[in-house]
């Protein structure tokens, strides 16, 4: 069934609120602000209401099924965060207060502060960037001051691995700087005898490298030691893309692997709603290289009076955003971190991880995994190619995995594996969602086989059917807006 | 699965193609790039007196797929850009080696075609990738 557009449902006349007579004098707006054709739908309040009920109904999210978007890590948001963001003395606070009036919430803000450095082992943490690719280019505009301090003007090269998110090299070029792809080798890490002669390459004019690892193949980087210690001997520094943190919560720590620096994203590892239920929130964990160029305001406490202040480092890039960051976010995050503890977060990474592997174990034979041979991290990458269904690719299958309930994991991403389908299941799913989703996927390879139109024709059980993606590319209407009938 | 490709051009790695006419080289995509990308529905081109450089950069091929750059095969300066493009991306699926040409370039260095493959090597390279991205 579809749902109306709210413009076919307007009636000239209909409104959903009146307003009680003015009791103050009119001022008409000024000269050219009326606009005539305005054209506003006019609808009562019940028309108006159920039509964005039926709209919500029909959104497919965490709360209502299973989500293996690859690499978003749609996890499960705990409710007491939200019971958190809403404690008034948190909900209330406007930006502009004093320091004085605010103590508690900048006592959150420093604990986080600290929590994160101590998760990612890193010397300091901004917790002002909007969302991960906000974080990648706060990190990536410290590391270039940085060099340019160092007087290193002439550096103006990144390295870029191609098993890394599309942001990273976005974030090169919004920073100025020039990207080199790396490629990756048979295993699925970065291909250390081209890394080694494109360092030679560039070594003078090398700002550094950013790794996404685990990388988008859903594995650890066997060489990552290595990897860093080679850039930092040109003189570079490693830019950690930490989207895929959920993998390695109390396992490993970047800072401890020589990473420079590296955003969290709060919105995936630490839980705090994603998508269209953000905002996001990107925290920055720096090395002591980089830690007097974080953003500011930080929070720190004065030695002299023991009270928080706001602080901005001394040769800090600036502010990144207005006021402190997302900071309602930020209050979940913490919810989050302290609700799990140390010992609870190596947990979720371990149930996340244990989660991926059952998956990959039971898709196995059923549709290729190019590094299936190897244990994954928190997700990997399938295939939609059949071997017997050769028309089949995996869109068709994304889309059928809709009419059995789940919402279909990441397709086409990353670029370096053809027809890819990247699974993330995350740490709080089920064995029998699990199962049940596997058991979807397999059945899902049968009907390709022997009904293959069904596959090509899905979804049939969505509110609407297969969308024309070329038309909705190529031809665009942003504004519908027609006049009331 | 088997795709077209053109005698008469050299290819890269990346999947572009270069073809000599006269003193002007006319580069485009492979019919397996236009394969991999799906259905093309934009195309970003450099302006007419651009210098390219072997390996870098010419512009982007978008699909509902993917955006994915397009690295010219030889160095020049780009001497002609297909503007009717910007109207037809589709081209690119329906005719890779003629009408959705992208650039003609005037060569700088015609040593460089050294480093680009003919059509039978190419073709071995297709399958090779073929076989390793499991199709």
């Amino acid at each position: 069934m579809g749902e109306p557009l709210i413009y076919e449902i307007c009636r000239a006349g209909r409104c959903a609120v009146s307003l009680p007579e003015c009791d103050v004098p009119e001022t008409p707006l000024p000269e050219g602000c009326v606009r005539e054709d305005l054209p506003l739908p006019e609808v009562a309040e019940v028309d108006l209401v159920r039509h964005y009920i039926r709209l919500s109904q029909m959104n497919y999210a965490i709360d209502t099924g299973f989500y293996p978007l690859g690499s978003c890590t749609m996890k499960y948001n705990p409710k007491v965060n939200e019971v958190a963001a809403r404690i008034p003395g948190f909900a209330t606070l406007h930006p502009l207060q004093p320091e004085a009036s605010i103590q508690g919430a900048m006592g959150l803000m420093l604990e986080l502060q600290e929590m994160l450095a101590e998760i990612g082992g890193f010397a300091g943490v901004t917790l002002q960037p909007a969302a991960g690719a906000h974080g990648e280019l706060t990190g990536v505009l410290m590391m270039r001051k940085c060099l340019h301090d160092r007087g290193e003007c002439e550096r103006n090269v990144i390295l870029v691995p191609d098993s890394a998110h599309g942001t990273n090299p976005a974030t090169t070029s919004m920073s100025g700087l020039k990207v080199v792809e790396v490629p990756s080798d048979r295993r699925g890490n970065v291909d250390m005898a081209v890394l080694r002669s494109l360092i030679a390459q560039h070594g003078s004019r090398l700002v550094g490298l950013m790794l996404t690892n685990p990388n988008t193949l859903g594995l650890f980087d066997e060489n990552v030691v290595e990897i860093i210690q080679l850039v930092h001997e040109a003189g570079g520094l490693v830019y950690g893309d930490g989207a895929n943190f959920n993998a390695i919560l109390g396992i490993v720590r970047p800072g401890d692997l020589g990473f420079d620096v590296m955003h969290y994203n709060l919105h995936k590892t630490f839980s705090t709603p994603h998508g269209g239920g953000g905002p996001g929130a990107g925290a920055v964990g720096v090395s002591a290289t980089l830690v007097d160029y974080l953003p500011g305001p930080i929070v720190q406490r004065g030695e002299a009076d023991g009270l928080l202040h706001w602080y901005m480092p001394p040769k800090s890039i600036g502010r990144v955003k207005a006021f402190y960051g997302n900071f309602s976010v930020l209050v979940r995050a913490y919810t989050y971190i302290r609700m799990h503890g140390a010992e609870g977060l190596r947990q979720v990474s371990e149930n996340a991880v244990l989660n991926a592997n059952y998956l990959q174990a039971r898709l196995r034979g059923v549709y290729p995994i190019p590094h299936g041979d190897r244990t994954c991290m928190h997700e990997f990458v399938a295939q939609g190619i059949l071997r017997d269904a050769p028309g089949i690719r995996t869109m068709d299958i994304a889309k059928r995995l809709m009419d059995y309930g789940f919402h279909p994991p990441t397709v086409y991403f990353p670029l370096i594996v053809p027809e890819a389908l990247m699974i993330e299941p995350t740490e709080t799913e089920s064995k029998e969602t699990l199962d049940a989703f596997a058991d979807a996927l397999i059945h899902i390879a049968e009907e390709a086989r022997t009904d293959p139109d069904l596959l090509r024709s899905a979804p049939h059980h969505a509110p609407v059917k297969r969308l024309d993606e070329v038309k909705a590319a190529k031809d665009l209407i942003l504004c519908y807006a027609p006049g009331c009938e | 699965m088997s795709y077209k490709y053109d005698s008469q051009a050299r290819y890269a790695r990346s999947h572009e193609w270069a073809r000599l006419e006269g003193n002007v080289a006319v580069i485009g995509v492979s019919d397996y790039a236009q394969h991999l990308l799906s259905d093309v529905v934009y195309v970003d081109l450099p302006e007419p007196g651009d210098m390219l450089k072997q390996g870098e950069s010419l512009g982007t091929v978008e699909s509902v797929k993917a955006a994915e750059d397009a690295y010219s095969p030889l160095s020049g300066e780009v001497i002609e850009v297909n503007a009717a493009l910007e109207d037809h991306p589709e081209w690119i699926n329906e005719d890779p080696y003629g009408k959705a040409w992208l650039v003609k370039i005037r060569p700088t260095d015609l040593s460089e075609l050294d480093n680009l493959m003919d059509a039978a090597a190419y073709e071995a390279f297709v399958i090779e990738e073929e076989e390793k991205g499991g199709h």
